[in-house]
């Protein structure tokens, strides 16, 4: 039994739809992670199923019961806040136990809860101060603390790490990741940074204006995207994306890539492609992640498909660990992910070769993945 | 204007790149003009001091030769306050706190409680309904007074009534009781927009995470936007006390005789010609109908300037 079931879920602003017809289902310790542009509705699906926002139609169960119009206390949920939200005339352990306080939990019961909390937080010492008495990482463990000490069946966050620094946000989400691993706790977590949602997800569901684009692992909506959109969103840099046509030559199907001269790349079919969607004089979209691009030289080994070519250096852009080359491939720009001492020079020609096992097609028209 | 603003806002220490002349132009005017303004304080408090025959003889602005403490006494207690049998200002100052302060307690709470609801909980309509409360702040005192009277009349028609069947009128009919629930009235547009405009600024995630943790409807107003509000509460407790305390028209017109408030009775015991005009003891009785809101700014002004809400959201 799914910890969290979303069936077609809609909800309203008005008459502006804001969510059209949701379907999520998460597992027990599973990490459900949303992302998708901003105003896409990340936050507002959060809040349905927390129940601060009402729902249109639709059903939304936790733990097997419906939720629909269960107050958010009795919803066996915890939220995190991307502000944090703590009481400030509280202090952190007030604001830890407020919830159990509400709940009329007797005072001793409370204090030895909010110790354990603290402590697996390792934020004992502040228990005495406010909230503006800390730095933003403690604010963000004491925001933790107040949804851990309920012992939810869900945990909601919403962007909690966009309010910190490069750095600590790299810390909180180790942290987290091991807070979930440890705890076997059920997490839906809404996020604009595609680092966190591949680190932290076992489960990733990508929105646009509030239609679900794609549920899946993480290696499924990073290597098996089912649109354009996906393809698009997730990945940094983006996936490269090329006009090609569908061909015959030397008696199989492949893929042309036109050059302004009037030749063309030939490129055989990606094995991640539906031959049954291909029909020859088809226009497809051609896409390849920037690592798939590379020379000779640093070409996965276990490559089975690998195709060759010389283009032009156009754009040379180091990233310390990887550097980023732009060359110019069938009229339009790709960027390759190579190593850091590659041996380009910028306006040179230079050999590159696309591995194939990890490109994939999509349809122009209706922009799925062929 | 935004309350928040106003209570929020921390004066620089010393402006950027003046120059010393620039400063001393600046202080010179500001000491000028403090000085225009506290002259007729200090008449006040020094003819207050002085024997009567010192106040019409000399001058205005000398020291008091026999320091006397007489005009006070005699306006607290025996000065002769119009018709009325009663002597001395002390029995009007009290019916002016005993009216003060609950109409400044209950129309603050009303406001909080009418602010907390119309940013947090806001219903279809709530605009229309805040416009209208709005509207309540720019009606003229004068324009009320009449349908205010009838309604008053009625309620002491209700008083009576529930005197004859419980043996307690409740209060209805109440001169003080009155006066009270008429500035609760008129002052619930005003407390009403300071605290919508400072609950507009709250962050309504707190309110979302109360809800989450259980918090009902009165536990997330008195547990959370309550102890949040210390700079709005001083405020409109500032402008309520300093509005109903002066008021003159309302208690005129609804509380007469023993039952009216400080101001009415100043403004008789001014007007009473008993022959010579004890400027001594007008001017003593006018200081301490003035002391209460003079106090009431010395003690909470210091809190204007704290930000409270640091450390609730990063900022
Ligand atoms: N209370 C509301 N009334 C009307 N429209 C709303 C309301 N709340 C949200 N919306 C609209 O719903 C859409 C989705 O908002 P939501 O906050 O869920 O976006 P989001 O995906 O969380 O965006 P972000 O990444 O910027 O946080 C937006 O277009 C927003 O304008
Ligand atoms: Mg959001």
């Amino acid at each position: 039994m799914a910890t969290l079931e979303i069936n077609s879920l809609r909800k309203r602003f008005g008459t502006i739809e804001v969510l059209k017809g949701i379907d999520i289902t998460l597992e027990k310790g599973g990490f459900l992670v949303l992302v998708g542009p901003s105003g896409c509705g990340k936050s507002t699906l959060l809040n349905t199923i927390a129940g601060l926002e009402g729902i249109s139609s639709g059903e939304i169960r936790i733990g097997g019961a419906v939720v629909n119009d269960l107050h958010p206390s009795k919803r066996d949920i915890a939220m995190v806040f991307q502000s944090y939200a703590l009481y400030p005339n509280m202090s952190v352990a007030e604001n830890i136990g407020f919830g159990m306080e509400m709940r009329g939990v007797p005072r001793a019961e409370r204090d030895q809860a909010v110790a354990s909390v603290a402590k697996t937080l390792q934020i004992e010492h502040l228990l005495s101060r406010r909230p503006s008495q800390l730095s933003g990482g403690q604010r963000q463990r004491v925001a933790m603390g107040r949804a851990l000490v309920r012992r939810p069946s869900v945990f909601l966050f919403d962007e909690p790490l966009s309010n910190l620094d490069a750095k600590l946000r790299v810390d909180m989400r180790v942290e987290i990741k091991r807070l979930h691993q440890t705890t076997g706790t059920t997490i839906v977590y809404v996020t604009h940074d595609q680092i966190e949602a591949m680190t932290l997800a076992t489960k990733i569901a990508v929105l646009k204006n509030g239609e679900l684009q794609q549920v899946g692992s993480p290696s499924e909506i990073y290597n098996r995207p089912a649109n354009m959109f996906v393809a698009d969103f997730m990945g940094s840099p983006a996936m490269n994306l090329l006009e090609g046509t569908v061909v015959q030559a030397d008696g199989q199907q492949r893929i042309a890539l036109a050059r302004k001269d009037g030749s063309s790349i030939m490129l055989p079919v990606p094995a991640s492609a539906d031959p049954a969607g291909l029909k020859d004089g088809a226009k497809v979209i051609f896409g390849i992640r920037p690592e798939a691009v590379n020379d000779d030289e640093s070409m996965d080994r276990n490559a089975r498909s690998v195709i060759r070519f010389d283009a032009s250096v156009e754009i040379i852009e180091p990233a310390g660990s990887d550097t980023y080359v732009v060359i110019r491939v069938a009229g339009k720009e790709v960027t390759a992910r190579m190593r850091a001492d590659a041996d380009v020079r910028l306006g040179q020609p230079h050999t590159f070769a696309f591995n194939l096992d990890k490109a994939v097609l999509f349809d122009p028209a209706t922009t799925r993945r062929i | 204007m935004s309350a928040a603003d106003l209570v929020t806002s921390t004066p620089s220490r010393r402006g950027p790149g003046h120059s010393r002349t620039t400063r001393i132009v600046i202080y010179g005017l500001l000491f000028l003009f403090a000085l225009v303004y506290l002259v007729p304080l200090l008449v006040m408090v020094m003819t207050s001091l002085k024997p009567l025959d010192e106040v019409t003889g000399g001058n205005m602005f000398a020291l008091p030769r026999h320091l006397t403490f007489a005009p006070w006494s005699m306006a607290w207690g025996e000065a002769r306050i119009g018709v009325s049998e009663t002597r001395g200002i002390s029995g009007y100052f009290f019916n002016s706190v005993k009216m003060v302060v609950p109409a400044v307690l209950i129309s603050t709470l009303l406001g909080a409680l009418n602010g907390y609801v119309l940013t947090k909980w806001s219903f279809p309509g709530h605009k229309l309904v805040f416009g209208m409360m709005l509207f309540a702040c720019f009606i003229p005192f004068q324009s009320v007074i009449i349908p205010m009277a009838v309604i008053l009349g009625m309620l002491g028609r209700i008083g009576v009534n529930l005197a004859d069947l419980t043996g307690w009128s409740f209060g209805l009919g109440n001169a003080t009781v009155n006066l009270v629930i008429v500035h609760v009235i008129y002052g619930l547009g005003f407390t009403t927009l300071f605290f919508r405009n400072y609950y507009a600024a709250f962050p309504s995630e707190l309110i979302k995470a109360a809800m989450i943790d259980g918090a009902s409807f009165f536990q997330i107003f008195r547990r959370i936007l309550l102890p949040n509000s210390t700079p709005i509460i001083i405020v409109t407790v500032i402008y309520q006390f300093t509005n109903i305390w002066n008021d003159f028209l309302f208690g005129s017109t609804f509380a007469a005789g023993d039952t009216a408030p400080m101001t009415v009775a100043l403004n008789n015991l001014v007007n009473t010609s008993t022959g010579v005009v004890e400027y001594n003891v007008n001017m003593a009785a006018a200081i301490i109908a003035a002391a209460p809101t003079l106090l009431v700014y010395v003690i909470a002004g210091r809190y204007f300037v704290r930000g409270l809400m640091a450390g609730a959201v990063k900022g």
